[in-house]
């Protein structure tokens, strides 16, 4: 096995020609526990944690989150600026698992339970590739195409996930049988955007992808104030329905489908009665 | 965790003899991460072992080919049933597990072989490479079904079944309630997964260093199927990271002596996570069918109840399990009627066996639920209701016997209620129902309150003498002090035993200086550290010994300098008698009793839960060790909660579907209520120190009070535990997904 371990995007592309098939390891909360169960044994391994550019971030109009951003800066110091994202950012693991994992490898492993997913559908973010023909950017819908499954090519990485910075409230919800350190039964965001007069709705652990609510979306950026920031409870509890019916869930050992779809109508409900208080 | 007046009054009584916090002597280094556990055993030239486990619940071995296994690089040894020399079978009463499966396998995750290699990787897969052929079977899943199916074992299918009658079976009350109740399949999830490692020796035997809870029970199994004298088995204690029972039964130790011997060779292993949910026996799950009788003022007239507890493949503990879960299925209370019902029996589900509150547990969601159903059919206060009926000194238990020891249970339930309720909704959104998921905001919370009252029995029962062994030994160190070594086989598996034997010894022979041995089979038996057992038990035997130091010490006119003095004593407890047919006899020696309040804050809506508080009344004869006492009330606690919010092993047709703690959920500290605890010391007659055992009582009432205090908030009929988030915010829709698994 060869480990290469890269202090630039360019050389870990290099590595990544050179060593072809290799496995990207960022904080490796996905890729270890795979390993340690058998699941996976990769020949060769790219590790990006010496990436130093891969960690940055910039919060202006545009907010771009290097790859290497990991759950704790997220939850410590963009809990301001991006509050749904740190509050995902927050039910991630245990402290320790968040010094570690990072955005780029929630986006990259696409887990349908990915907790940061739901929030940056709801921003419309995309995913910045960086490959040997140059970069190119996706939008998450288009990156994230299957459960674990995403449009990443053989020789590229991720460089950063970027959305516009909207003005409003940012919510997040999750819901799972224990207090901490739990992956989701079902979860919600819930961004306004009173620039563009939208309320985003993302949805996690209820379809095989992160899910936009859209229907939902449309009924309800109608019947905002938008001057107030604010909805009354019949647009509130129809967009929590219409929600309910976008989930796509699946019963498995960690809850019903039938649960997980009560789950998102009262996460939505809760969450847009936090963000546009009727 | 625990309200800071009790914590202060422990951690106020400084000193090192009885009575004080003494401190732990593994305490700091546990802390520091240097205590070495049993999974850091390390010798040059070791190999690693690795079990081939049946990924069928119920199959027909058709061949299994280990000549691939065999052949690859690095691979030393691969054993299956034709290379075990002795007993082909073993097993904690009953020896009716095959150390490994032959013709049949009855579980899933059953050992079929095992390999040695010079790297765990290469074990691996040299593991993988072992070829079995099975002839898949439908598993026999359904407990009730299990009684009259085909047996699945040569042994039958039944491994107890204990009928309790006492008083008039036909006698009748004028207020009836009845419920159904389901216990799930709990896991004692210890932290430090099974490991071990066996070293060849030169005469021929072997030396086992371990983590287990009974280094002699467990020597006694391996030399069998070893077809070697016990003399030359030699087991030493290695670095327990828990236990909870999950260490009575044999896992890895029959396998790792094989390998050793086969190969001439040191050979370690180290289950992993999920291996490790597959490597020990669970909890039993219970279904259980309750009647109660009363007056109209609410004295119990007669308690009829039905259990069936499914005990998996093998026998384990099974036996001892039902007769605890039907001696105790009234529950702490004056019954003078009853007929009991208990059944063990054999599925192909995961074996089950001991976990803290053994048996009692399960029975105690039954009849503490029954109790509220009786109250509010009575129309009577719950925690009334309990008081009236409290069992006291000489009152006869439904097995007939009457209870000589000390049984406050008045005072356990006076001091539970006693405590002031916490305030209300907290001001942090993480300690709200769903904590860090920020679910609910306060305005949505409801707070409920409930109550439960346990008991069980300490130590062995039905006759079995558990004796414990201890030598201590007095002289002077090099410069000129007294120091005291004790060597006692007694397990160390977190309990604080060793921290016990120092204060015993400081405070009968007034020496400071007190060495433990390491525990090993070198001395006798300690007996198993279980049941509540070793205070009792090896503590009496240390002071025995003391006390048989001090008289050769007072016959040498306390002149230390001729020499050391050592001495050797055993502890019995008072003997006691097998249940008769009709489930009555003398079966027990004494039994700790414990209160708890539960107050707790649901999210009805998402059916989250957030337990607040629990204040317990505990029966504890005697604090030896306040903090001690302390900890085992607050991790006996945070189990009980477990069990009643989220803890189960699922399993589907008999494969267990969550075998790992990413999934298989344990409180966390969001979960984990705050703790206010009175300890009621009442001195037992008959126990050394007057000290009663207190690591099973907090485990045993705290699940039925968590689930009384949901039911109290919500409204919701709540028949089964662990209690699931549909099960509250969606109960018809809930009722339906339960039906189909």
């Amino acid at each position: 096995m060869t480990i290469a371990r890269p202090r630039t995007v360019a050389d870990a592309l290099d590595a990544l020609g050179a060593l072809p098939g290799a496995q990207l390891l960022a904080g490796g909360t996905d890729l270890m526990v795979e390993i340690n169960f058998g699941r996976r044994s990769p020949d060769d391994i790219v590790a990006l944690r010496r990436v130093a550019e891969l960690g940055a971030f910039e919060v202006g109009e545009e907010v771009v989150l290097g790859a290497g951003v990991t759950y704790s800066v997220l939850e410590h110091d963009l809990a301001d600026e991006l509050p749904a994202l740190a509050a995902a950012a927050r039910t991630v693991g245990s402290p320790q698992i968040r010094n570690a994992g990072t955005v780029g490898g929630n986006v990259g492993t696409a887990s349908p339970a990915g907790d940061t997913l739901p929030v940056l559908a709801a921003l419309d973010a995309a995913v910045t590739l960086a490959g040997p023909e140059g970069d190119r950017t996706l939008p998450l819908d288009a990156f994230i195409t299957g459960p674990k499954r995403t449009a990443i090519r053989p020789g590229e990485l991720i460089r950063d996930v970027r959305f516009r910075r909207p003005r409003g409230p940012q919510l997040f919800l999750k819901v799972g049988p224990r207090n901490a350190m739990v992956i989701s039964v079902a979860c919600c965001a819930v961004v306004v955007d009173a620039d563009r007069r939208r309320v985003g709705i993302g949805l996690g652990s209820v379809g095989p992808r992160p899910l936009r609510a859209t229907a939902a979306e449309d009924a309800l950026a109608p019947l905002v104030d938008w001057d107030a920031l604010r909805a009354d409870r019949d647009a509130i509890q129809r967009a929590a329905a219409l929600s309910a019916e976008a989930a796509e869930p699946i019963t498995d050992h960690r809850a019903t489908a039938d649960y997980r779809r009560h789950c998102v109508g009262v996460l939505v409900e809760r969450a847009l009665t936090r963000g546009l208080e009727p | 965790m625990t309200d800071t007046s009790t914590r202060e009054r422990a951690d106020r009584v400084v000193g090192h003899g009885l009575g004080t916090s003494a401190p732990r002597p593994d305490g700091t280094p546990k802390v520091r991460g240097q205590f070495a556990f049993s999974s850091d055993l390390w010798a040059d030239e070791m190999l690693w072992g690795r079990t081939v486990r049946s990924p069928h619940p119920s199959a027909r071995i058709v061949r299994v080919d280990t000549t691939v296994a065999e052949a690859m690089a690095g691979v030393h040894a691969v054993l299956t049933a034709a290379d075990v020399p002795g007993r082909a079978t073993y097993g904690l009463e009953h020896t009716d597990q095959p150390v490994f499966a032959s013709d049949v396998v009855r579980y899933h995750g059953e050992a079929v072989a095992v390999v040695a290699a010079d790297h765990p990787e290469t074990a691996r897969r040299a593991a993988a490479a072992v070829v079995v052929d099975y002839d898949v079977a439908d598993p026999l899943v359904d407990p009730e079904a299990a009684i009259d199916a085909i047996p699945i074992h040569p042994d039958g299918n039944v491994f107890r079944h204990v009928r309790i009658v006492h008083g008039d079976p036909d006698a009748a009350g004028d207020v009836v309630v009845e419920g159904a109740y389901e216990v799930g399949m709990q896991d004692q999830a210890f932290l430090g997964p099974e490991s071990g490692l066996a070293i060849p020796a030169e005469d021929g035997g072997v030396d086992l260093y371990i983590s287990t809870q009974w280094l002699h029970v467990d020597r006694d199994q391996v030399a069998a199927c070893l077809n070697l004298e016990p003399e030359r088995v030699r087991l030493t204690l290695s670095g327990v990271g828990g236990a909870f029972g999950a260490r009575e039964d044999v896992s890895l130790q029959v396998h790792l002596c094989l390998l050793a011997l086969a190969t001439g060779r040191p050979v370690k292993m180290l289950y992993s996570r999920e291996e490790s949910f597959f490597g020990h026996v669970h909890r039993h799950p219970a279904r259980m069918t309750y009647r109660h009788h009363a007056t109209r003022t609410g004295d119990l007239v007669k308690v009829e109840a039905r259990l069936v507890l499914d005990g998996g493949a093998y026998a384990s503990s099974s036996t001892a399990v039902i007769a605890n879960a039907s001696c105790f299925a009234a529950g702490p209370y004056r019954v003078p009627n009853a007929v009991i019902d208990g059944w063990a029996v054999r599925t192909n589900n995961p074996p089950c066996g001991a976990m803290r509150g053994f048996g009692a547990v399960q029975a105690c969601f039954g009849h503490e639920s029954q109790m509220d159903r009786l109250a509010a059919a009575l129309g009577m206060d719950p925690v009334d209701l309990r008081l009236r009926n409290a069992l006291r000194t000489g009152d006869v238990l439904p097995t007939g016997q009457r209870i000589t020891g000390v049984a406050p249970v008045r005072e356990c339930i006076e001091a539970a209620v006693a405590h002031p309720l916490p305030p209300p909704a907290a001001d942090d959104p993480l300690e709200r129902p769903g904590g860090a998921g920020l679910t609910v905001d306060s305005a949505d919370v409801r707070r409920g309150v409930g109550f439960a009252v346990g008991f069980k029995n300490l130590l062995y029962s039905e006759g079995f003498d558990d004796y414990s062994t201890a030598a201590v030994r007095l002289e002077l160190a090099a410069d000129g002090e007294p120091v005291a070594t004790v060597h006692c086989a007694a397990a160390e598996v977190g309990q604080g035993f060793v921290t016990l034997a120092q204060q015993v010894v400081r405070s009968e022979l007034g020496v400071e200086r007190v060495v433990l041995r390491t525990a090993d089979t070198g001395v006798g038996s300690a007996g198993s550290t279980s049941a509540s057992r070793q205070t009792w038990m090896s503590g009496g035997a240390v002071q025995a010994a003391c006390e048989a130091v001090k008289i050769a010490l007072a016959a040498r006119g306390g002149d230390l300098s001729a020499g050391p003095i050592e001495e050797l004593r055993e502890h019995h407890h008072r003997p006691t008698s097998p249940l008769d047919e009709r489930g009555q006899g003398d079966a027990h020696v004494s039994y700790a009793f414990a209160a708890h309040r539960a107050v707790v804050d649901v999210d009805p809506g998402l059916g989250l839960v957030r337990v607040v508080q629990i204040a317990t009344g505990q029966d504890i004869g005697r604090a030896l060790n306040p903090l001690a006492v302390i900890g085992q009330i607050e991790g006996g606690i945070a189990q009980g909660v477990g069990l009643a919010v989220m803890e189960e092993v699922l399993v589907a047709d008999g494969c267990i579907q969550n075998p790992s703690f990413t999934d298989y959920l344990i409180p966390t500290a969001l979960d984990m209520p705050a703790v206010a605890a009175t300890l009621i010391e009442q001195p037992e007659p008959g126990a050394p120190f007057g000290a009663k055992g207190v690591g099973e009582a907090p485990t045993i009432s705290s699940t039925p009070a968590v689930v009384a205090a949901i039911r109290a908030a919500t409204g919701v009929e709540l028949a089964r535990v662990p209690v699931r988030a549909a099960d509250i915010a969606m109960p018809q829709a809930a009722s339906r997904g339960a039906a189909q698994t």
